[in-house]
């Protein structure tokens, strides 16, 4: 299935976090590889996983759980997981 | 830019996905006040940790305690005190619930038959002048006798600067008992006649290290980076220092900007309720600190910074193998 506009836009934003914080040269946000493996890839630890996960929260007001971290292998399955915490704020809001 | 799979060859890099997910999260407790020997220049002692907070006696409390720590995410339980094997009712209490190094003098023998796997540090300060002067004992005497073949004890070398062009005699001592060894250096914390290094020692003992490494390689445990940070005190560059160090404890650290460092790291007095500064003595001065795990710590935490060549990455890996090797993550 092709990506939403939306979907992208979060994966861009998210990418563009991620470089900020971890301070990644020589990439930008558009030329980032969604699908990049963070850890067997990038280096990412769990300590730079936690200081992004520290500004996801502030950015979209979802708790990142720590047990989650292994999950979050990559951009696109943070943008995932980030949307289908919304989703489930949204579906808890309104009950 | 540079990934992990550019810089690394095929084998490097499956010895990286071995152990890049391995998120080991150590904490470090004192399990007694107590020990049977009193070293000279053993931070416990020389800084008077003993007396900061009384020993909870109760076995049921440590029980509960480390199910709090199991539950706050610890992975890796290092014991410590004074000396653990006084009291294997508490050392039960980590070892059945989660991974666990005991470390000790090696003068008790814990009972295999209760402790199957745990696996055993055992302290060596220099050769038996050595150690007779400094712990006044032969200390290895005893604990060779002790562990002599144990699969899951090593000895955990402290060389002095005496033990320049010494240290084979050890190393092969240690061989001949069947035993693998870890070295690290003297800190000299209460500042013992000619126990301080000079640099060119440092550089001395570094070479000795490699070559011990290189002669050895079935029983020393380490890697030539090791040697180098911690003789050096430098890595990339940078000076160790307290503003590097990653084994503060995690809510006592109130450095700003907060560097790289061991997640959820507490150091435990032996009440489960007072935490002490570091992993070793508050009043240690950190610039002259030589503590092993710190310096490996140091590189581990660390790791994106190493990404500036295949070599630097090597050198990490090696680096943490060599941790992840030492506390069981992965086989010898
Ligand atoms: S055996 Fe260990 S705890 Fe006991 S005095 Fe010596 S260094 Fe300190
Ligand atoms: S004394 Fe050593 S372990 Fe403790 S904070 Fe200083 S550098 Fe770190």
């Amino acid at each position: 299935m092709p990506e939403s506009k939306e979907t992208r836009e979060r994966i861009i934003r998210i990418a563009e976090i991620i470089i900020e914080e971890l301070k990644l040269e020589e990439i930008t946000p558009e030329s980032f590889n969604p699908d990049m493996d963070l850890v067997d890839e990038l280096g990412v630890d769990s300590m730079d996983l936690a200081t992004v996960a520290l500004v996801l929260q502030d950015e979209y007001g979802v708790f990142i759980d720590e047990d989650d971290y292994p999950k979050l292998k990559t951009v696109r399955l943070i943008a995932e997981y980030v949307q289908s915490r919304l989703h489930g704020q949204k579906a808890n809001d309104s009950l | 830019m540079k990934t992990v799979s550019t810089l690394l060859d095929q084998n490097w890099y499956e010895r990286y996905k071995a152990i890049s997910r391995l998120n080991i999260r150590s904490s470090i407790y004192d399990v007694t006040n107590r020990c049977n020997l009193r070293c000279k220049g053993c931070f416990f002692f020389s800084s008077d940790e003993h007396k900061a907070a009384p020993e909870e006696e109760d076995v049921v409390r440590w029980e509960s305690f480390v199910e709090r720590e199991q539950a706050r995410g610890v992975n890796l339980a290092i014991l410590i005190g004074g000396e653990p094997t006084l009291y294997l009712d508490r050392v039960e209490a980590f070892y059945k619930r989660l991974p666990t190094y005991c470390a000790t003098n090696g003068l008790i023998k814990i009972p295999r038959d209760r402790f199957p796997g745990m696996m055993v540090g055992i302290s060596l300060w220099g050769d038996e002048e050595d150690e007779r002067l400094l712990r006044g004992k032969d200390a290895f005497a005893v604990s060779s006798r002790n562990y002599t073949g144990d699969p899951d004890a090593y000895y955990l070398y402290t060389i002095t600067s005496r033990q320049l062009g010494r240290t084979e005699r050890v190393i092969r001592r240690i061989a001949d008992a069947g035993l693998k060894v870890h070295m690290q250096l003297l800190s000299n914390d209460e500042g013992v006649d000619g126990f301080s290094w000079t640099p060119p020692q440092l550089s001395d003992i570094r070479a000795e290290m490699d070559a011990m490494l290189e002669r050895y390689p079935g029983t020393v445990i380490s890697c030539r980076y090791y040697h180098e940070i911690i003789t050096t005190g430098r890595m990339l560059g940078r000076p160790f220092s307290w503003n590097e160090c990653p084994s503060v404890t995690e809510p006592l650290d109130n450095r700003h900007p907060r560097p790289k460092r061991l997640i959820r790291f507490i150091r435990w007095a032996a009440d489960l309720k007072t935490m002490h500064r570091c992993c070793t003595s508050a009043t240690r001065d950190c610039t002259t600190c030589k503590d092993g795990a710190a310096h490996m710590s140091w590189v581990m935490v660390n790791k994106r910074a190493h990404m500036r060549s295949a070599k630097d990455l090597q050198n990490w890996i090696e680096v943490y193998e060599m941790f992840a090797k030492l506390y069981r993550f992965i086989p010898w």
